[in-house]
């Protein structure tokens, strides 16, 4: 269960947050500039609030009254962004396991065939297909044992056809390992697929925010940003 | 000491500099790289100093700070080492000189490293030392080799302030510059050029070899 309650300015834009997100799998769902991997980021400790608190499952991962901002590495939290960043000197198998805690849960092989990355594992990054990176990213994020799982617009870089093929993937991530997942998305289709509740933000705000049964009743109004694909 | 055994003594001590840059070096450069802090521009002027002073004003500042009375010379006299006009005087001299320019091949080379990597081994548990010395280093090796590369060829090469700390004693500091200076104000022409022929081949093979590391490395040169 994440907390939040956020202000974060940056220049003219201003970006103020405050949800409790206790589902699943909840979908960040807006325009681009909405404020959606500013959240992301503030999240996973890679952007400080200006004001506010997060707290994940009960733990102040910051907290500007209390004096609290966790380090990056002390959130455990797994975050795949935009540009999914993996370790160019390393190969598949090293990235995955990258972040491996002892005495996790969770198996390389386990992962491994939920993702179907066994057969890249000792293949260098540089020779894989935007798909696989995908789900390697994925796996190397999971393999950290998260308590959160923060995956930015994962489907926005791969075409429709790459779309069809990895969307079940972390379907079954979400339904298999039962790790909360916070996906952002400009994807109406993603978004209503996805989530079990979808919070729509536009320009640093949450203008809507309900089930993906609501949403998908919503009527397309080309002014509504609930709207906006 | 012949013409073989001073080429030889300035190698070891310009390695041995090398090896010693390397430590502070890359800490000076990763905070320069990735650290705001106060006093930042003060602490990256201060490490390119001795690239721009008279390299016999550095060597007068290190002679008061290593000389028996001075707050370094004290310290370590104490313990039963000296310094002064010892060969332990050229390797501090070749490393002080040797120091900036490692320091600014391998910063940049840091700066190179896209931060997302970083970003993104922290969230995966990384501890800042580890993202350091898993992603950030071995990133910038071709920058680091670059650098040491260049800081070897700028020690071998030290002259100012080695004649200061270190003098010219046979045998004992006497390194290819400060050689080639002594032969050539004695007249012994001969040996001056062979040693000429000997650091300009090295200065050539390093200085090679460096713009080679810098290129993959992606710096600009």
């Amino acid at each position: 269960m994440i907390a939040l309650d956020l202000r974060i300015e940056q220049g003219d834009f201003v970006l103020q947050v405050r949800e409790r997100l206790e589902e699943r799998a909840v979908v960040l769902f807006g325009r681009s500039g909405s404020g959606k991997t500013t959240i992301l980021d503030a999240i996973a400790g890679l952007r400080t609030p200006s004001a506010g608190a997060i707290a994940l499952n009960g733990r102040d991962l910051f907290n500007a009254a209390r004096g609290i901002d966790l380090p990056p590495h002390e959130r455990h939290i797994g975050y795949v962004p935009q540009d999914i960043a993996l370790f160019p000197h390393l190969n598949v198998r090293r990235n995955v396991l990258y972040g491996s805690r002892r005495g996790q849960t969770l198996s390389l092989d386990t992962v491994g065939s939920i993702l179907e990355i066994d057969a890249l594992l000792d293949r260098g990054v540089g020779m894989l297909s935007g798909g696989e990176r995908q789900r390697v990213a994925l796996a190397r994020a999971l393999m950290s044992a998260p308590e959160v799982l923060l995956l930015d617009e994962p489907l926005a870089a791969v075409d429709l056809e790459l779309r069809r093929r990895i969307l079940p993937y972390l379907e079954r991530v979400r339904d298999a390992l039962a790790v909360p997942i916070l996906y952002v998305t400009h994807d109406r289709d993603e978004a209503r697929r996805f989530a079990d509740r979808i919070v729509v933000l536009d320009r640093g705000t949450v203008v809507w925010s309900g089930t993906s049964a609501d949403f998908a009743a919503i009527r397309s109004d080309p002014r509504d940003p609930r709207a906006s694909a | 000491m012949n013409l073989w055994e001073i080429t030889a003594f300035t190698v070891v001590t310009a390695l041995t500099a090398t090896a010693l840059m390397i430590p502070p070096g890359l800490f000076l450069a990763w905070l320069l790289a990735r650290r705001r802090f106060r006093g930042r521009l003060l602490l990256e002027t201060i490490v390119s100093l001795p690239l721009v002073m008279p390299p016999v004003a550095t060597g007068l500042i290190l002679l008061l700070l290593f000389s028996p009375r001075g707050p370094l010379g004290r310290v370590l006299a104490s313990a039963g080492i000296d310094v002064v006009f010892t060969w332990r005087a050229v390797v501090i001299a070749m490393t002080v000189m040797g120091l900036p320019l490692f320091v600014r091949t391998v910063r940049a080379g840091i700066e190179q490293v896209d931060r997302r990597y970083e970003a993104m081994a922290s969230t995966l548990g990384a501890p800042p030392l580890r993202v350091f010395y898993s992603i950030t280093l071995p990133l910038a090796l071709p920058a680091l080799a670059a650098g040491a590369v260049l800081g070897f060829a700028r020690a071998i090469g030290e002259f100012g302030a080695t004649i200061m700390i270190a003098g010219s004693i046979p045998g004992v500091t006497r390194t290819l510059p400060v050689a080639i200076y002594t032969f050539a104000e004695t007249g012994r022409d001969r040996e001056a050029a062979i040693l000429l022929g000997v650091s300009a081949a090295i200065a050539f093979v390093a200085l090679w070899l460096s713009n080679h590391l810098s290129a993959r490395a992606g710096l600009r040169t």
